[in-house]
């Protein structure tokens, strides 16, 4: 038969973006290898005074998608994604070597403006943390920091902001209401808000939904996918159904090395390593 | 991956519910092959009774397929289900749905049982149709084996014979054709050869659907509508000589 050798050939391959299966019929994978790099880690190590808790990761994250980080408690998820915006820097008797480059450049080179990195690299937690402040003055807040006082451009980001969090409509007629008026699921899309109006190249987003009910959710996920278009985003999630829903790429962490990391269908349909599989499937090593 | 497994989850009840599910596809199987047995053996021998068992007991075999079927949307909606647990849910949902159309042939070749038992035999007793009845029961019993001991190469052996059923299969129908153009008189035995023949044939082809979710199931290698010799290298990894 004309075409069932090429077919099988693709068949066989398991990686490759649109790869054709028949005529009309095509199976879409992601594939690292053809992806533009926002955050390149090599050889990364961290210790706490002289315990190590990242063992020399190295991994490519690419701009514009969503990479999960999936492990158990203590993998050392949570710190590998604090690394991204040296938010590590705060914790006394923690050493890094290593490096991270954004955008090419090591984050952990001497003179980096650390400031100026959290600027680029916002971060949102499991528990929402807005400010004892209106709506408004949340979002505001980090333009008044960088010395923004033209009440236009303020309304114009605040509104902008909103909308991008899909919060505009629930909030627009009480933004100078206190923010913990809101729920926990709006205080949430508020937080991740504030740190989309300074407009960041990335979103470090640490179990963001796991204090949520599912409808807030879901609407966090549904965020998340329509921030990825403008941000690439980073989460570590303790719900493997989350990371399976929302990301593109998963990074598996087992005793602070990076186990597998593959496009998140392959990770949840046909993963390479053993211990990926017995994490995802719920099985004991 | 050094081993597909069921078992060793830490939630005890999971495990139980695959092994569950595993164990009914092989009582389906077990019961399909009955089926398969019971109708070549009441054509052989003109045993119209035992034809009319088979048919009956087809409602059985659709039962399985329902209740599996079931047992399998309980199981993805209750646990998300991923990688190997996964991929076996997807292969049983497949398997049965095989298994279910294997039992349907089977009533086929019964109810030719009946019409081949009321006119007059030939003197071979149908033994041709018969060694092919056996050669593709062979292959649903081996099928079913290579499922349950998660053996890809099994699957890929039981698969290739496949083409030997199809040898079979024409030989019978260039026989019966020569048979209706030599003497009119034997076409209507002759056509319900035919009809059983093609019903034999089709259980070789769903038998060797059932190895293709078998591949599927272990190496997570989607092997259907590729040549057998493209299975085998997608299967092991290795080349035929």
């Amino acid at each position: 038969m004309d075409g069932t050798n090429t077919m099988s050939q693709q068949t066989t391959m398991t990686h490759g973006m649109g790869e054709k299966l028949f005529e009309g019929v095509s199976r879409k994978r992601l594939n690292i290898a053809s992806e533009d790099i926002c955050l390149q880690v090599n050889d990364l190590k961290l210790y706490y005074g002289n315990d190590i808790a990242i063992k020399g990761v190295s991994m490519a994250i690419p701009r514009n998608r969503v990479t999960a980080f999936i492990g158990p408690s203590g993998c050392g998820k949570s710190t590998l994604l604090r690394c991204f915006n040296r938010m590590n820097d705060l914790i006394d008797a923690c050493r890094i070597e290593g490096e991270i480059l954004l955008d090419g450049k090591n984050i952990y080179e001497r003179g980096v403006d650390v400031a100026e990195l959290r600027r680029r690299v916002g971060m949102v937690f499991q528990k929402p943390n807005p400010f004892p402040k209106s709506i408004y003055e949340n979002i505001a807040y980090g333009l008044r920091l960088q010395g923004v006082k033209d009440r236009k451009v303020l309304d114009e980001v605040v509104e902008r902001s909103l909308k991008g969090a899909a919060l505009w409509d629930e909030v627009k007629d009480r933004l100078h209401e206190n923010a913990f008026g809101l729920s926990g699921g709006q205080q949430q899309r508020l937080v991740i808000a504030r740190a989309i109006a300074i407009e960041p190249e990335v979103l470090l987003l640490d179990e963001p939904a796991s204090a949520l009910d599912p409808i807030s959710t879901a609407k966090i996920e549904e965020l998340i996918d329509e921030l990825k278009d403008n941000y690439t985003i980073l989460i570590v999630t303790h719900n493997m159904q989350q990371a399976a829903r929302v990301s593109d790429y998963t990074a598996y962490m087992y005793l602070g090395e990076l186990i597998e990391f593959d496009d998140t269908l392959t990770v949840f349909t046909n993963p390479a390593q053993k211990a990926t599989e017995d994490y995802i499937t719920g099985r004991y090593g | 991956m050094d081993k597909t497994r069921l078992g060793g989850h830490y939630l005890e009840k999971y495990d139980e519910e695959l092994e569950s599910v595993r164990h009914r596809v092989l009582s389906m199987g077990g019961l399909v092959e009955e089926q398969i047995s019971n109708a070549i053996l009441a054509l052989g021998s003109g045993d119209a009774k035992l034809a009319e068992e088979v048919m009956a007991n087809d409602m059985k075999v659709n039962g399985f397929e329902v209740a599996i079927d079931e047992q399998c949307s309980q199981i993805l909606a209750r646990h998300q289900p991923a990688a190997t647990d996964l991929r076996f849910l997807l292969a049983v949902i497949k398997t049965i749905t095989d298994l279910e159309r294997i039992g349907d042939q089977a009533e086929r070749v019964a109810r030719m049982a009946i019409h081949l038992a009321e006119k007059d035999r030939p003197k071979n007793q149908y033994a041709d149709v018969v060694a092919l009845g056996e050669r593709v029961l062979k292959m649903v019993h081996e099928a079913l084996d290579a499922f349950a001991r998660m053996d890809v190469g099994a699957a890929v052996a039981v698969a290739r014979s496949d083409a030997a059923v199809d040898n079979d299969y024409e030989a019978i129908m260039r026989q019966s054709i020569t048979f209706m153009m030599e003497d009119p008189r034997t076409i209507s035995r002759a056509m319900d050869v035919i009809w059983a023949i093609r019903a034999l044939e089709r259980i070789g082809d769903h038998s060797r659907n059932m190895c293709e979710y078998v591949v599927y199931l272990v190496k997570g290698k989607d092997v259907r509508h590729i040549s057998i010799d493209q299975m085998e290298e997608a299967a092991l990894g290795k080349k035929k000589e």
